[in-house]
């Protein structure tokens, strides 16, 4: 299965989100995902952008100051 | 059946666009939000660096509003393209450098062309007349929705009484009796109208939304444009100016002390674009410099970095300055005392 890195490290609130909204609009439904943040707040706004936004967070996980969160991209309407 | 008509909402993340798209979604239209990120937007930053805030709970209000809305947010990186209305804004800055009014009239015109590109209907925002001194008074509703080219596609349903019939009303699309007449400064009617909607947990009044509008940082940007002898920044200029303690010994160079540990940890990912100060004989900050030092400077620098570390009191500290390529040696300089440090260095 496909697996994508966005790097979003150094970043801060929303930039993570925006990375990851405008890489997750370029790839196929099902694609998986995986966001490596140092802003604390992806651990909360990346999973509220996909419940709103129709994605799927399979796991997140914090280690040191990185945080990850790994997701599945939901089919367009 | 017909397709609901579709509406984009400006969504800050404050009460007053949150209640605009739910009166919208009350009257059947399909509403989705999309947030503009300007760089200056206050969002948790400082919250996201200091350490000692980390364990706080936070939340991006933008996203929390369109979650409790059940709409979809875009949010737009606009950072390249809103420089221009910093840099010059047509109808002038506010108390500091908030260029409130040609912002608002930017983020319509960027709606604008959002809807033109999305098949969308109209845009709604959570303006009231009134409400702020720049950017919401009755003369200046007309001139955002003419100077942004949304003209009457352009519906504030908290105040759309006040205001002529726009083409969504007019056209029937939304029912004008269902919007309000709200105006004023006072939030009682909009916390009424949250009551009634069961919204009980919702942010502050705004006010506090962009970094543009505090005296401080204006000053420390202020002071930037100076410096560099001209009107720019970069992303990674207006992220320094929300950290540290920013002091500018002479003209040509200036140095941002952390002020604690996540401080530290966030400066330290800029140690390959500026040269850097640490302090290697006591627990202390570390500092970046920001511009171009003679070694008179660097001392000076140092013992200005010595004073906010442990060793402040003692005779002899030792300093680590490393360059942008990484190379480093080490400083034994003696801590400014308080009152060599004068307040017009403090920026």
């Amino acid at each position: 299965m496909n697996r994508v890195v966005v790097d979003a490290r150094r970043l801060l609130c929303p930039m993570p989100v925006i990375r990851v909204q405008d890489r997750v609009a370029q790839l196929d439904p099902g694609t998986i995902v995986e966001a490596v943040c140092t802003d604390p707040g992806a651990l909360n706004d990346i999973p509220a952008w996909c419940r709103i936004n129709g994605h799927r967070v399979l796991e997140t996980s914090s280690e040191e100051d990185e945080y990850r969160v790994v997701l599945e991209v939901g089919g367009r309407e | 059946m017909t397709e609901p008509r579709k509406a984009v909402a400006l969504i800050s993340g404050g009460l007053d666009s949150l209640l605009a798209a739910r009166v919208m979604q009350e009257q059947g239209i399909h509403v989705e939000g999309i947030n503009f990120f300007t760089g200056f937007c206050v969002e948790g930053h400082t919250h996201a660096i200091r350490r000692r805030d980390r364990d706080r709970p936070k939340r991006n209000n933008a996203l929390w509003v369109a979650e409790q809305l059940g709409i979809k947010l875009h949010i737009v990186d606009i950072i390249e393209e809103y420089k221009q209305v910093v840099f010059n804004p047509r109808h002038g800055y506010g108390a500091n450098l908030n260029p409130c009014l040609d912002c608002k009239i930017f983020m319509v015109r960027k709606a604008h062309e959002w809807i033109g590109q999305h098949g969308f209907d109209f845009i709604v925002t959570g303006e009231v007349i009134g409400q702020r001194p720049m950017s919401q008074r009755r003369d200046t509703m007309p001139v955002v929705s003419r100077e942004s080219g949304a003209d009457d596609l352009l519906l504030r349903p908290l105040c759309a009484k006040n205001l002529p019939p726009t083409r969504p009303e007019r056209e029937g699309w939304v029912d004008r009796e269902a919007l309000y007449d709200f105006s004023g400064r006072s939030r009682k009617p909009q916390m009424a109208l949250a009551r009634r909607f069961g919204f009980e947990d919702y942010a502050q009044p705004a006010g506090g939304c962009c970094f543009l509008t505090d005296a401080q940082y204006s000053a420390k940007l202020a002071d930037l444009w100076r410096a560099r002898g001209d009107k720019q920044y970069e992303l990674d200029d207006i992220m320094l100016l929300k950290v540290g303690r920013h002091l500018r010994p002479a003209p040509h160079y200036k140095v941002i002390v952390s002020r604690e540990e996540g401080e530290g940890n966030f400066l330290q990912g800029y140690r390959n674009q500026y040269p850097s100060i640490r302090c290697v004989s006591h627990p202390g900050p570390l500092a970046l410099i920001d511009g171009v030092v003679e070694e008179g400077d660097l001392e000076l620098a140092a013992r200005l970095v010595a004073r906010y570390s442990k060793g402040r009191d003692q005779e002899r500290v030792t300093l680590e300055y490393r360059d942008r390529d990484g190379a480093t040696r080490e400083l034994v300089v003696t801590p400014l005392r308080p009152d060599q440090i004068p307040e017009a260095w403090h920026l």
